[in-house]
């Protein structure tokens, strides 16, 4: 087997999941983050020679990043993207493994789509350092160098959208229980 | 209003402080009531956080991508970029001053020799390994995974002995982090092949089993991002097929050798 193809096989495809769910959360639509997860892993396959050692995950993550920014910049010029807001119910609630228990219960459910509403109303820089520590567990220069900002800019964007999940979470659990949908 | 000390106490919560650092806020957090609130609240959000359950990649993807990494290689091999490339190119592609050439005097012997490495060593292109990856990625999908489902391996083997050409031993090993979750029937190596399924945390693990023929086996490989072992016992031949990492797959494959 070619060797390079084996290396990168070996070091890079264990983070195909992880770049599946950044992805998913920048992009909104599967179709159009399957193709940002493809156009990615071919660039780092290009550019795999380059890598030498560093760590593999942040590296992948920053070239999906890269890429959803190009292919983003590509939409914008023919049309005007909806904003994650206006994506209500049917898309949000795709990003989420539908595991349909017959008995699992609806609240659970309805809390997780509401989790995910949410999640999908933070500005795009926020959901992105908030789901890189929470969900891939990233320290704060690995996010750093995935989104390419100093550490500092990390840290209150990551304090922003906390607060800012926190109080709407609050907000609808407690304002309006059981009535989202 | 903030305390100024947030942003130091979101960094100790998220353990990116050193021990020194750490102590002085928690010095901090004892007498001050926000940064308490504060970090009740990151609590909350990480815990809720917990819930929303993230879809792995899909399989079609995952071919996808092999696919295209496929067609990358092909297209950089035909540009030419890597002239010296390790593995002899395939020979159709050999321009027919060549092979007048080789096959004069000596060169005659030298291809038979390479001929005969090509027929010793199984191909790249082994067809029991396409089978073998293609069926493990059927099986990921919804409901093709496991025809018996059982922990019970006194439910699992008989099963198999009306449904496959082979009956493997079959045993759980739950306490050693593999559990059993069932039986399925496949078609391998031109055989109804039995395939034990095993769960190794979240990662699914198929065991092929189907009688030796005349068949090599192949060595150890990863295709498509998916690792392969394969062994022998008595005259079932066996392949373990996972995303797991090498050591993990190995090890499932040591305890079945054991058994």
């Amino acid at each position: 087997m070619d060797d390079k193809r084996a290396r990168f096989e070996g070091q890079v495809l264990p983070h195909l999941d992880a770049a599946y769910r950044f992805a998913r959360w920048l992009c909104y639509s599967p179709g159009d983050a399957d193709d940002v997860v493809q156009e990615a892993v071919l660039r780092a396959f290009r550019g795999f020679d380059g890598l030498r050692g560093s760590d593999a995950k942040s590296w992948l993550l920053t070239i999906v990043r890269n890429c959803h920014l190009t292919a983003a910049k590509q939409t914008q010029r023919r049309a005007a993207v909806p904003l994650p807001e206006e994506n209500d119910g049917q898309d949000a609630s795709a990003l989420v493994e539908t595991a349909p228990g017959p008995e699992e219960s609806t609240i659970l459910s309805d809390q997780k789509k509401l989790l995910d509403k949410l999640i999908a109303g933070l500005p795009e820089e926020q959901r992105t350092v908030l789901m890189l520590r929470e969900i891939e567990e990233m320290d704060y220069a690995q996010i750093a160098a995935v989104t390419q900002v100093p550490i500092g800019t990390v840290m209150s964007r990551l304090a922003r959208s906390r607060a800012a999940l926190k109080t709407r979470w609050l907000q609808t659990v407690e304002g309006e229980p059981r009535a989202v949908r | 209003m903030q305390c100024v000390e947030s942003l130091r106490v979101q960094a100790y919560f998220d353990g990116e402080v050193d021990a020194v650092s750490a102590s002085e806020i928690e010095r901090h957090v004892e007498h001050c009531a926000e940064c308490r609130a504060l970090l009740q609240d990151l609590n909350v959000v990480r815990s809720a956080l917990k819930d929303v359950a993230f879809a792995g990649t899909p399989a079609s993807l995952r071919a996808r991508v092999m696919r295209a990494l496929d067609q990358e290689e092909t297209d950089r091999e035909r540009a030419g970029a890597r002239p010296a490339r390790a593995t002899l190119p395939p020979f159709q592609r050999r321009p027919a001053s060549f092979w007048t050439g080789a096959l004069s005097g000596a060169g005659g012997f030298a291809l038979a020799a390479c001929l005969a490495l090509f027929l010793l060593v199984p191909r790249f292109n082994d067809p029991l390994i396409n089978d073998l990856v293609s069926s493990h990625v059927r099986s990921l999908m919804p409901d093709h995974l496991i025809d018996v489902v059982s922990s019970d391996r006194h439910t699992v083997k008989p099963w198999f002995a009306g449904h496959a050409d082979v009956s493997p031993a079959v045993t759980d090993f739950e306490s050693q982090g593999y559990r059993l979750v069932g039986g399925r029937a496949d078609y391998v190596a031109h055989q109804r092949a039995a395939v034990i399924v095993y769960q190794h945390g979240a990662h699914t693990i198929n065991v092929f089993s189907w009688a030796a023929a005349d068949h090599r086996l192949p060595g150890n490989t990863t295709r498509s991002g998916y690792h392969l072992a394969f062994w022998q016992q008595g005259d079932i031949q066996y392949c373990a097929v996972s995303d797991t990492g090498w050591d993990e797959l190995m090890g499932l494959v040591r305890l079945m050798r054991a058994t």
